[in-house]
């Protein structure tokens, strides 16, 4: 295997460098061409990744590295929604004061750190990448630095976040020790042949679990996520909350419907449990929020919830139905933070329920999209949120977790009531606000293409599901 | 034309949405003429579709006709298939029917939104249709579950004062039944590896899951019928929502429930549905009986025909559990019939309504003696309402009645009260507001209908009496496709290991 197949992630790594010396050379008034870079960054890598595609699995560094079909696939939804998210954030970095060349360079060394994740095939990469990951979201979460709240949930998050990741390098040194390696394949081979209620490996798979879902922001791991959505400045939280997610849906398929797949049946009910009480405190939570950043920040958390309920079918097509899922879940927020970057100006925070107030009046199109993106959260036909709930559950349904199903179900229903809060006080109150929404044309059409791809994919699910279900099975058989 | 012709029933369904999207294209408040013909002509063509289902039916087929059928989501065997039989047929014809009534009489009282008001109900229209003719489960499920959208923001924005209570609770009632009718898809789903209705009909099922499949399916329906005790969303519902709303909950979006009932539920699960005749039965009396008083007291003129609904609906579902020809085709005449008077007893309160902004029965009195031609309307359907021989409530209730008779003396008779209370209610609160005296000076300035509100109602008038007189057209459809239904609801699905066990 030649070093091409990394060739993404080398263009990514030197294009964020050159950034960063570029801007210290470039008048302030002409810091778009950094921006410009940053997206011409994404197509390269774009491009390289598609060129680079075999059908085969490559393995590449001492097999540290593996390039197959699902991690090319990640990497390109990865690459599609860094792109829109930072069309979607420019104008509100610009009002800010924080346009600067910084941004976009901590932006592409975190997503290089997204990419090592995903293409992390021994258990050292995979650290690496989700640490290189999270140090550049810690910084860019205190990137308006003279807002105490930022700041709040910037240590709040950096505390957390570095007690999760010790925790799963924990579990990783107890696995090795048991199994002697730290490639994926090696461990799953070693454990096979292990006692299955070998004690040390169960504390250690417990530990990885635990790190796993803090990541995710699964319950009882998610006491850093409303915090940090609702403190951050909106075009970090719409970061946070949307493409990583690709990145930990892979290190949590490498590692355990990979290198853990063998105890299976220990990880099962850990996931079940923090599935049932995902959807449940998510949804609960949520009803009582005012801001709309908290609000979908629990909303999140119950959509974990149902994530898991494709993974812990640990089957191909629950692991199939997962990613479908978190494409589904990542196009959505995309669109729901988006929303709340379009509505706000400068000086101006559109993050309270009550800015969302006769939206319809003002911007009939702008309350139509957000309509759509609201009832795929809520998981209503025609929109691509309702084959994500359904491929899930009949997923964990195949597994045999019946009653699971149906609790889930009718916590949906709990769910739903605050996303149809939102279409109410868009459609049915009067707004207070009438100042006109002022965007560039670019956002507007890349928004109005995200929410229109949330009913057209909801209409014809069929190509996202297929890729789904080829990467999972080229990559896991 | 053989295009046409081969897709007749995906023409009646994406025609309505189409014209709806037309309608938010081209319309707008600021020119409100453009944004109603644009909707009228969209609602004129697509019920004009919906005819050749009706001329090109071949009635001595009691299978699925109009067929179409193709691969939508192979991932998960799920396909666009479409087909009608005689249930099917005569709804299809009353939602393309009733929505253009209801963008008539939307005509110069909604001054609102108009273009999204429009486009909500020829969407919705599409949609529904779409419900009375997917054969595969998950395409129903989309359809049935997507026409919630529309309905929640008719309500909801051109709603009464309390139109956030009514339509939430409206779409979660609706949605919790419906979500566990998905999770009885996807148990169905596992056992054939497909969604397709007719893989569902020959599948053995065994008793008790045949029993919980039956209640998940239930829980969906019974709340859209609605049925004694999940009814409570109606009358709120009902109340709340614009005239054109409370149409299309009255006429159509019930008979989705009742329909259901005999596409889904009763053949997926024939075992089960003899093993809770008994209950439903009792239910449908409930309603039937104890609804009834309910409406005798009701303040609200809508309220009290919301409670009307509720217990005709129950004639419904009675007419279904006794398995009988006569039961079920009443039934489903009494659908149909129900959806033309309660279409033209909701309009008729909102002609009054648009007068005088109440609907409260304590306002009105003496309307006859300033609106003459409108109170000979409203006296006829509140006859054809209460069941008066020669109107097409009639016809129904007899047929269902006469079935129960047949069934059980008792249940015959419960059901035959019908006739005294729903007279009792429908004439009392004719006679507050027609009758006596003008009761205020509000009453005294009150204008006679419009040639458009005529024109409305005449056409309702004249179906109502006209079927009333010669049912033979709906009930013609019937025929093969209900001896067919019972034929199948009376053969076991158990496993045949399963049956000395269980006794069936």
């Amino acid at each position: 295997m030649d070093i091409l197949s990394a060739l993404p992630e080398i263009t990514v790594l030197c294009m964020a460098m050159f950034i960063l010396i570029v801007d210290l050379f470039i008048k302030p008034q002409n810091r778009f061409v950094i921006y410009g870079l940053a997206q011409f960054t994404l197509f390269a890598a774009a491009v390289f990744t598609f060129q680079s595609h075999t059908p085969a699995v490559g393995y590449l560094f001492s097999n540290m590295f593996v390039d197959d079909t699902l991690a090319d696939v990640l990497k390109l939804m990865t690459y599609l929604g860094t792109s829109m998210m930072l069309v979607y954030t420019r104008q509100y970095m610009q009002l800010r004061n924080m346009f600067r060349g910084e941004y976009y360079a901590m932006v592409l060394f975190s997503m290089l750190g997204m990419m090592i994740m995903i293409s992390g095939q021994n258990m050292l990469t995979i650290y690496m990448g989700l640490e290189l990951l999270s140090l550049c979201l810690y910084s860019l979460v205190a990137f308006d630095r003279d807002n105490p709240r930022a700041s709040e949930a910037a240590m709040k998050y950096f505390v957390l976040g570095a007690l999760a990741s010790g925790m799963l390098l924990y579990g990783m040194s107890m696995i090795y020790g048991m199994t002697g390696s730290l490639n994926i394949t090696e461990i799953a081979n070693a454990i096979s042949e292990l006692n299955a209620h070998n004690p040390v490996l169960i504390m250690g798979l417990v530990f990885v679990v635990a790190g796993l879902a803090f990541k995710f922001g699964a319950v009882p791991f998610q006491m850093w996520v409303p915090d940090v959505y609702q403190g951050a400045p909106t075009s970090i939280t719409l970061l946070i909350g949307s493409v990583p997610k690709f990145a930990a849906f892979a290190i949590t398929l490498r590692l355990l419907a990979q290198g853990l797949y063998p105890l299976a049946a220990d990880w099962q009910d850990m996931l079940l449990i923090m599935a049932l009480l995902s959807i449940s405190i998510g949804n609960l939570s949520a009803i009582a929020q005012t801001n709309l950043k908290r609000m979908l920040a629990y909303s999140t958390i119950s959509h974990i919830g149902f994530l898991l309920f494709g993974l812990m079918s640990a089957n191909l097509n629950g692991f199939a139905s997962s990613m479908f899922y978190i494409s589904a879940y990542v196009l959505m927020t995309l669109a729901g933070f988006g929303m709340i970057l379009l509505l706000s100006r400068q000086g101006f925070e559109a993050d309270k329920l009550d800015d969302l107030k006769g939206l319809n009046q003002r911007s009939p199109w702008a309350a139509f999209m957000m309509m759509i993106t609201m009832f795929s959260m809520a998981g209503i036909p025609p929109t691509i949120g309702f084959y994500a709930k359904f491929t899930v559950l009949q997923a964990a349904w195949q597994a045999g977790f019946t009653w699971p199903v149906v609790v889930a179900v009718l916590l949906a229903v709990i769910g739903a009531f605050y996303y149809l809060r939102i279409v109410k006080l868009m459609y049915f109150d009067d707004s207070i606000d009438h100042t006109p929404i002022k965007a560039p044309v670019d956002m507007q059409l890349v928004l109005s293409m995200n929410a229109l791809a949330l009913l057209l994919l909801g209409m014809l699910p069929q190509v996202l599901m297929n890729v789904c279900g080829l990467s999972v099975v080229t990559s896991l058989q | 034309m053989t295009v046409f012709n081969q897709h007749l029933l995906s023409f009646a369904i994406w025609l309505p949405m189409l014209a709806g999207v037309m309608v938010l294209l081209l319309g707008s408040d600021q020119a409100p003429n453009r944004t109603r013909w644009v909707a009228l002509v969209g609602a004129v063509i697509s019920f004009l579709v919906t005819i050749p289902l009706y001329t090109g039916f071949q009635l001595e087929i009691g299978t699925f006709q109009f067929q179409e059928s193709m691969s939508w989501i192979p991932a998960f065997n799920i396909h666009y298939h479409l087909g009608v039989d005689g249930f099917s047929v005569p709804l299809i014809l009353l939602t393309s029917f009733t929505t253009v009534l209801v963008v008539v009489a939307a005509w110069e009282v909604i001054t609102k939104s108009i273009a999204q008001y429009m486009a909500a109900f020829l969407i919705m229209s599409g949609l529904m249709i779409g419900v009375f003719s997917a054969l595969d489960g998950i395409l129903y499920y989309v359809f049935w579950e997507a026409m919630l959208i529309p309905m929640f923001l008719v309500i909801g924005i051109w709603g009464g004062p309390n139109r956030v209570y009514a339509t939430v609770k409206f779409f979660l009632y609706t949605l919790l039944g419906s979500l566990l009718m998905l999770v009885a898809f996807i148990y169905l789903y596992h056992q054939t590896g497909s969604f397709a209705l007719t893989d569902y009909y020959d599948l053995p099922i065994p008793m008790n899951a045949q029993i919980w499949i039956f209640i998940a399916f239930f829980m969906a329906f019974a709340v859209k019928i609605p049925m004694w005790p999940v009814h409570t969303w109606l009358p709120d519902a009902h109340v709340e929502a614009p005239t054109g709303g409370s149409v299309v909950l009255a006429a159509i979006a019930l008979k989705l429930g009742g329909y259901s009932f005999l596409r889904f539920a009763m053949p997926i699960a024939p075992d089960a549905a003899h093993y809770f005749s008994n209950v439903m039965i009792t239910l449908s009396l409930i309603a039937v009986v104890y609804i009834a008083f309910v409406a005798l007291v009701q303040k609200d003129m809508k309220k009290l025909i919301a409670y009307s609904s509720i217990s005709h609906m129950g004639f419904v579902t009675l007419g279904f559990f006794m398995f009988s020809q006569l039961g079920l085709e009443g039934a489903v005449v009494q659908m149909i019939s129900h959806g033309f008077i309660s279409t033209a007893m909701f309009l008729c309160v909102g002609v009054l309504y648009d007068r005088m902004h109440s609907r409260q029965i304590a306002d009105y009195g003496g309307v006859v003696n300033t609106m003459p031609m409108f109170a000979a309307f409203a006296v006829l359907f509140a006859m054809a309402n209460s069941g008066l021989p020669g109107t097409s409530g009639f016809v129904g209730e007899f047929m269902v009645i006469l079935a129960a008779v047949k069934f059980n003396f008792w249940v015959g008779f419960l059901a035959a009260t019908t006739l005294i209370f729903g007279a009792a209610y429908t004439l009392w609160m004719t006679k507050r507001v027609f009758y006596g005296e003008v009761a205020n000076a509000h009453v005294a300035e009150l204008k006679d209908i419009n040639p458009r509100e005529f024109s409305i109602l005449a056409v309702l008038a004249i179906l109502v009496i006209g079927f009333g007189v010669y049912p033979e057209p709906i009930t013609a459809l019937l025929q093969a496709t209900s001896a067919e239904f019972l034929t199948h609801m009376e053969t076991s699905k158990l496993p045949i290991s399963n049956i000395p066990a269980v006794g069936i």
